[in-house]
């Protein structure tokens, strides 16, 4: 793409951009996420080249190549797409077709023809294609009238799904790098000013105000200033941070760009983790697009503003979160956090004042720079404006990502949005926030998701991370999961945390082994409380909260695998016992014969019994009995 | 394979040297170069550490203690496939243990390894990889299989037991 030397000229290329675009009668947009790629879209976005070229329809009249277009009334403009994330990853692979809005669902490489015949060139739907609700069957052709995306507002996700994030130009006509241009011709101090009057906190978990972090940063003493964005999004379950990499990376980019005009800086890093790999790809074409445009490097937009962009790759390491950690870790050493203060606005990356934002903070810079701290302030609520981006997983009928104004509740979110629990079972929990975060119970559904509610009851928002448990989730399991978790995070670094997170799992393994002691409940509280209290960094002070929030909620379950070595939920294998239905059982002797324990005994033709201390619990008869008659209890 | 007259130590540290030169032996660059030098060589050999040490001029033990912090460095070599359990809190509450489970019981690993004799398979399990909207999921080289079930997995590793069968044969 040509150098773009002033605000008047991209002003004038995005213009003309959106001219070209809006002539383009049919566009596809095949999903290329890690979610949908897994499902087989890359071959089913080759299919519809191939198959729309052979037909001889004129397929993807680039943009930038006006010449090809202008004038020739056969220019159909089919356009076929590689998308980012649609969010709707459940129902992947998925096809988009506008300007009808038409979503096809499960795309298979062998309906692309039928797609190609019926919805392009006849304009009928595929009925076989589109969304089903799985709990009342009614169909839906359109994707914004499905009821997962019906209920939601999406601003930091507005691109993702809808342009190609290969493509310059696509950011372009959605009004891309709007916000730089409107950024460059203010002061720093009028931007940084626009952040704070926004009310924008910290998307990474700590909700810490971004134009106060960026204030501090801008004051503080320093030849060399940095802008880190931290991509390490380690908790597992969540994925907000990569889909915006993934799908809409200039974002970010522009994000980043306003933010290190503002606090004077000149270089930046963005850390991935290494897990990402489609994310690295995507961020290094948009990098050198926007340096080949001019949009970043030396003289942005023609001004005397340079910003220079690397990309960092994480190796592993979940307290690399942790913004002094991630410094250490861009510096080539352990990832092991430090004392704060200094904070990194004051001593951050190689002793220079640095400013660390989360890939979501960044990406909702551009809005208020574009459309005004007002637009933004106008959904959320007061003391958490915005939106909000979750990674909505487990026992819930659409997973997927989503973006919600804060405020909203877990209700919505869950039932409406989530479409409720699959199977007609019962909800139990929502873990949110990961291994730093808590457990909301069903007396949680109607409290408002943002940052100081959710304090109130002891979890936090996290970076987004919704996990659905249903009835059979045992919670005392899942603390247990959590747990090993943090422990092998854990950098040794404080005593409390390294030792300390080792006793808990001691503790919560031998729980779910059925070797619990009645006063095990009361030192993990005791030790928890420690932990948190002498840890130096988030991922310590968090670490017990888990086991803290479900001891708190779910005591009875805690209580029931400790005195009566019962699992609830079934889930525990040694606290499983299997008995025989004597109505049941003809004493065909299959399931003693099958036992490798030795466990079951009984005569031909007579009822059996199960060996409770001999039964190792491995389900074997019952597999093996023709006549349904052992079973859990 | 052609082979060459050099010993295998000497390929091994021309390549390390090039990848030293592109980061200009800076001490910042060491986890880049050692990102570099396991996707050579799979993992990391204890004598390109030392290697990379004096290279950089750092000290052997600060190379080791980040070697040694990362989950992505391998100090063991790895197989010829590597095969990710993702036990992400989506994956795990979905069923990755059943999915582990079963590719365990296809591939028999040495006590406490995470590697066959053979040096053909890796199993290891991994936090999260970001696409829980398929949980649970195994990644084989690069390859995302989502929605798995232990049924699944078996199918995907006979085939691929085969396919290596034959194309050793």
């Amino acid at each position: 793409m040509e150098n773009i030397k002033s605000v008047y000229e991209l002003t004038k290329l995005k213009d003309k951009l959106q001219a070209e675009f809006a002539k383009n009668k049919l566009r596809v947009l095949v999903c290329a996420g890690t979610g949908c790629v897994a499902g087989g879209s890359l071959d089913i976005y080759a299919e519809f080249k191939r198959l729309i070229e052979a037909k001889g329809l004129n397929v993807d009249c680039e943009l930038d190549k006006e010449d090809n277009c202008q004038g020739e009334e056969s220019h159909s403009g089919y356009q076929v797409k590689k998308s980012g994330c649609h969010g709707f990853c459940a129902q992947g692979p998925l096809v988009r077709i506008e300007p009808e809005d038409i979503l096809y669902t499960h795309v298979k490489l062998s309906d692309v023809e039928e797609i190609v015949q019926e919805t392009l060139i006849k304009g009928h739907i595929v009925e076989r294609l589109i969304y089903q609700n799985p709990m009342t069957g009614e169909k839906f052709s359109q994707e914004h009238e499905i009821p997962f995306y019906k209920k939601q507002l999406r601003r930091a996700l507005a691109n993702c799904g809808n342009i190609d994030p290969e493509s310059l130009e696509e950011y372009l006509v959605k009004d891309g790098y709007m916000g730089l241009a409107n950024a460059i011709i203010k002061t720093p101090e009028e931007v940084i000013n626009d952040i704070l009057e926004s009310g924008l906190r910290g998307r990474g978990g700590g909700g810490f105000p971004t134009g106060k972090k960026w204030q501090f940063t801008r004051i503080a003493e320093g030849k060399k200033k940095y802008i880190i964005c931290n991509g390490d999004e380690g908790d597992p379950g969540a994925f907000m941070d990569r889909s915006v990499m993934e799908g809409d990376p200039h974002r970010v980019i522009e994000g980043m760009s306003i933010a290190a005009y503002a606090i004077g800086a000149d270089e930046g890093y963005i850390y991935v983790r290494a897990e990402y790999p489609m994310a690295v790809k995507r961020l290094k074409i948009a990098i050198a697009e926007a340096e080949e445009a001019g949009l970043l490097g030396n003289n942005v937009l023609g001004t005397d503003f340079s910003f220079h962009l690397h990309i960092k790759e994480g190796a592993g390491a979940f307290v690399c979160g942790e913004e002094t950690a991630l410094i250490a870790s861009i510096e080539g050493k352990r990832g092991m956090p430090r004392p704060k203060p200094p904070f990194p606005a004051n001593k951050g990356l190689w002793n220079c004042p640095t400013v660390i934002n989360n890939v979501e903070t960044f990406a909702n810079v551009p809005i208020i720079l574009n459309k005004g701290a007002d637009y933004f302030k106008s959904v959320g609520v007061p003391n958490s404006p915005g939106t909000k981006t979750f990674a909505l997983t487990g026992q819930v009928a659409n997973t997927g990502l989503i973006e919600v104004p804060m405020g909203t509740t877990l209700r919505e979110i869950v039932f409406e949005i989530g479409g409720g629990i699959p199977g007609n079972r019962k909800y139990k929990a929502v873990q949110i926030g990961g291994p730093s975060g808590g457990c909301l119970t069903e007396d949680h559904l109607d409290i408002q998701l943002d940052f100081d509610s959710l304090k109130t009851v002891g979890a936090m928002i996290g970076s987004g991370g919704l996990v659905v448990m249903d009835e059979k989730t045992c919670i005392v399991e899942v603390a247990r999961f959590f747990m090993n978790f943090t422990q092998n995070e854990s950098c040794g670094k404080c005593v409390l945390c390294r030792e300390g997170t080792k006793r808990m799992l001691e503790i919560l393994e031998r729980i779910v082994a059925g070797k619990g002691q009645s006063e095990d409940l009361d030192l993990l509280v005791e030790l928890g409380q420690t932990i948190k209290d002498g840890s130096l960094c988030g991922l310590g002070k968090t670490a017990p909260n888990p086991v803290l929030t479900t001891l708190k909620y779910f005591r009875d379950e805690y209580l029931h695998h400790v005195e009566n070595k019962i699992c609830d939920a079934k889930v525990c294998p040694a606290l499983k016992v299997y008995q025989i239905d004597p109505t049941k059982c003809k004493g065909c002797t299959r399931c003693a014969r099958n036992c490798p324990a030795g466990a079951i005994s009984g005569k031909v033709k007579e009822v059996h019994s199960i060996d409770v201390l001999k039964c190792i619990k491995c389900g074997a008869c019952v597999k093996a009995c023709a006549f349904d008659a052992i079973e859990e209890v | 394979m052609a082979k060459t007259n050099l010993s295998k130590a000497q390929r091994s540290f021309e390549k390390v040297n090039d990848i030293v030169q592109k980061y200009q032996a800076k001490e910042s660059a060491l986890i880049p170069i050692l990102q570099e030098v396991q996707e050579e060589y799979r993992y990391l050999p204890e004598e390109i550490l030392t290697y990379v040490a004096t290279a950089l001029d750092i000290s052997p033990a600060t190379v080791y203690g980040v070697a040694t912090f990362y989950a992505q460095f391998s100090l063991d070599p790895k197989g010829k496939y590597v095969i990710n359990v993702c036990d992400g809190t989506a994956c795990h509450v979905r069923g990755s243990s059943p999915v582990l489970a079963a590719i365990k019981k296809k591939i028999i690993l040495p006590q406490g390894k995470k590697t066959t004799e053979d040096l053909r398979f890796t199993v290891q399990t991994v936090s999260c990889l970001g696409a829980c909207g398929l949980a649970p999921v195994v990644v084989i080289n690069d390859k995302v299989y989502g929605n798995m079930t232990p049924e699944a997995i078996e199918l995907i590793l006979d085939q691929l037991l085969q396919r290596e069968e034959e194309g050793v044969n």
